[in-house]
């Protein structure tokens, strides 16, 4: 953690552990008879318990928004730049909650808790969850924190399908749905990626049928090529144009000066299937962290989620029946680079919104970072976020 | 407010829906919020305006009304607005058209090229108008398709719109009996009420 802490940043944070006793009924007809939810929060309830905004996160994300876990943190959480004292997502005005999601593996009840009917981890025995899954949870735990109704609820990617799915489902609990590069439902090719990763984790020789952890072991290489395929699909060919093809000064004089146009990484050609070029280390990298932190079976789960997410299969395949009910003002923002969730994908919402006659604002941002630029502090986005969100804190701050 | 505004909120309906093309910085679509309790959607693709639309809370949506408008449904507004835009969109027929499609009832205004000033510096002076009302040069103008109170009504009459009332008014935004009479070359702003 840097020293002093940032002026803008909400400090040393503690998650708390939320039991629920309740069985939670899936959408695939399984039930989960009593789990766990890692919550973290920052800033304060008001009196009248009306400023209150939930964090969705996506794939890979957390409840570790914001802030830091202990002195030797080197990174804050996934969204600090964005939720803090100051910040667009201001705790001084606003009380922000952020969750693990059932079946995550950052502390909430997954596929590495241990499943009271066998005593040893769930493992593969996990039962797929569905966005709408973790949305019931969630309304669960924002019962038990004593909200009636959330002043906004926000997510991008993944985080923002349960943002959906919480005004279709919960259409009187919540004022403001903020959606950032989203999309309806995912497309063939987005599915196809999935599978891609899906595969290297199941194809490799540690997965054990999603029994590693009883095998005392780890499908890391398999997580590790999931992770880099789905990183391709984060940044935008611009993005690794700008991050791998500028240095050249620094390598040495003797170096293949053309560089290729794509940073090498010695400036000579190994002419075999060693690392030649940055952008492998830099996926053999970012696959390796991944590995290390995240579970596998949490990673298929998660894959299966978003390739699941439909909010038509009740409605005909209408987007814009769905949202009949709704009765919050909605608020999307997508990313001129992204091609995982491009721009036309989060149309086809606003258009359904329209549709529908419901409050909508959209904007498309000028952004070279791909489907990254929802996590990264780009001017105009912020600024919207920010100027959004201050006058949702005048309506409940009143 | 901009003069021609204040005439055209006498047409718009308490708590009617209204799509603003070319909102610019929502301050119409404030204005008929507060008082008429309208719901409002505007279109803008200024970046600093739309900014400008949120810090007001008024709903907009960054599109471009030169491209398409068919992600809007028949008639799923009451009244479409379309406010000194007509002459620097690409093809006006084709808008007036879309926009006769979405909303029940359409306002447009527009600066009225047939009036004596354009005519007397054309004339005398060989050259594009160039006035505090139309500040641009030929070769910056986002205004390419200027047109005539004349002109818009043969338009009208060719398309089969409606004119439900038709206003021009002077620089002072005032309609006086001369500029009745005479409207293509008094009138500085047209302001048309119009149906299909």
């Amino acid at each position: 953690m840097p020293r002093p802490i940032p002026e803008y940043s909400v400090g040393i944070v503690t998650p708390q552990r939320l039991h629920f006793d309740e069985p939670l009924v899936l959408r695939s007809g399984k039930s989960i008879a009593a789990y766990d939810l890692m919550v973290e929060t920052y800033g304060t309830l008001n009196a009248a318990r009306s400023n209150a905004i939930l964090i969705c996160h996506a794939l890979s994300g957390d409840h570790h928004a914001a802030g830091y876990h202990s002195d030797s943190d080197a990174k804050p959480g996934w969204w600090d730049n964005c939720i803090g004292p100051g910040k667009p997502i201001d705790t001084r005005k606003f009380f922000v909650v952020c969750l693990n999601n059932l079946g995550g593996c950052a502390g909430s009840t997954g596929p590495t808790s241990i499943n009271p009917e066998t005593g040893t981890w769930y493992g593969p025995d996990f039962p797929v969850v569905t966005v709408r899954d973790w949305v019931n949870s969630q309304a669960r735990l924002m019962d038990r924190l004593g909200i009636s109704q959330w002043a906004a609820i926000i997510g991008g990617s993944l985080g923002g399908m349960q943002v959906m799915r919480w005004s279709i489902s919960y259409p009187e609990r919540l004022r403001h749905a903020i959606m950032i590069a989203v999309a309806p439902k995912l497309s063939a090719q987005n599915i196809a990626f999935n599978e891609v990763a899906r595969q290297s984790i199941t194809a490799d020789p540690h997965f054990h049928n999603g029994r590693y952890l009883e095998h005392g072991t780890y499908p890391k290489k398999g997580v590790m090529l999931a992770r880099m395929v789905g990183h391709i699909t984060y940044l935008s060919d611009s993005a690794m144009r700008d991050k791998f093809g500028k240095n050249t000064e620094e390598l040495p004089s003797d170096a293949i000066k053309s560089n290729f146009g794509r940073d090498m990484r010695t400036g000579k050609l190994s002419f075999g299937l060693d690392v030649d070029f940055q952008v492998e280390s830099y996926l053999h990298y970012q696959g390796e962290r991944f590995s290390e932190r995240f579970d596998a079976n949490t990673y298929l789960l998660m894959t299966k989620a978003l390739d699941y997410f439909d909010p038509t299969v009740d409605y005909d395949g209408d987007l814009s029946k769905a949202f009949e009910n709704s009765q919050c003002r909605f608020l999307l923002m997508s990313f001129s680079s992204d091609w995982r969730f491009p721009p036309e994908r989060t149309r086809e919402i606003v258009d359904a919104l329209l549709k529908a006659r419901k409050p909508v604002s959209y904007l498309e941002i000028d952004a070279d970072q791909g489907h990254d630029a929802f996590l990264l502090p780009v001017p105009r986005y912020m600024q919207a976020l920010s100027t959004y969100l201050a006058r949702i804190s005048d309506e409940v701050n009143a | 407010m901009r003069a021609d505004l204040d005439i055209i909120q006498h047409w718009i309906a308490p708590g009617s829906r209204v799509l603003d093309l070319g909102c610019g910085d929502g301050s119409l679509l404030e204005y008929l919020k507060r008082t008429k309790g309208v719901s409002d959607t505007g279109l803008e693709i200024d970046e600093r305006k739309i900014h400008a639309c949120l810090e007001k809370g008024v709903n907009v949506l960054q599109q471009d009304l030169n491209k398409s408008l068919t992600n809007f449904c028949d008639k799923s507004f009451d009244t479409v607005l379309l406010t000194q835009t007509l002459q620097a969109v690409s093809y006006p027929d084709v808008l007036m058209d879309e926009m006769l499609r979405i909303g029940r009832n359409v306002i447009v205004t527009f600066p009225n090229f047939g009036n004596w000033r354009s005519r007397w510096y054309l004339t005398f002076k060989g050259r594009m108008p160039v006035s505090n009302f139309m500040p641009y040069q030929w070769y910056d103008t986002p205004n390419i398709h200027f047109c005539t109170v004349r002109d818009f009504d043969a338009l009208c009459r060719e398309r089969q719109i409606k004119v439900i009332t038709r206003t021009v008014v002077d620089h002072k935004h005032q309609g006086s009996w001369m500029i009745r009479l005479w409207p293509n070359l008094l009138g500085e702003t047209a302001i048309y009420h119009l149906s299909r």
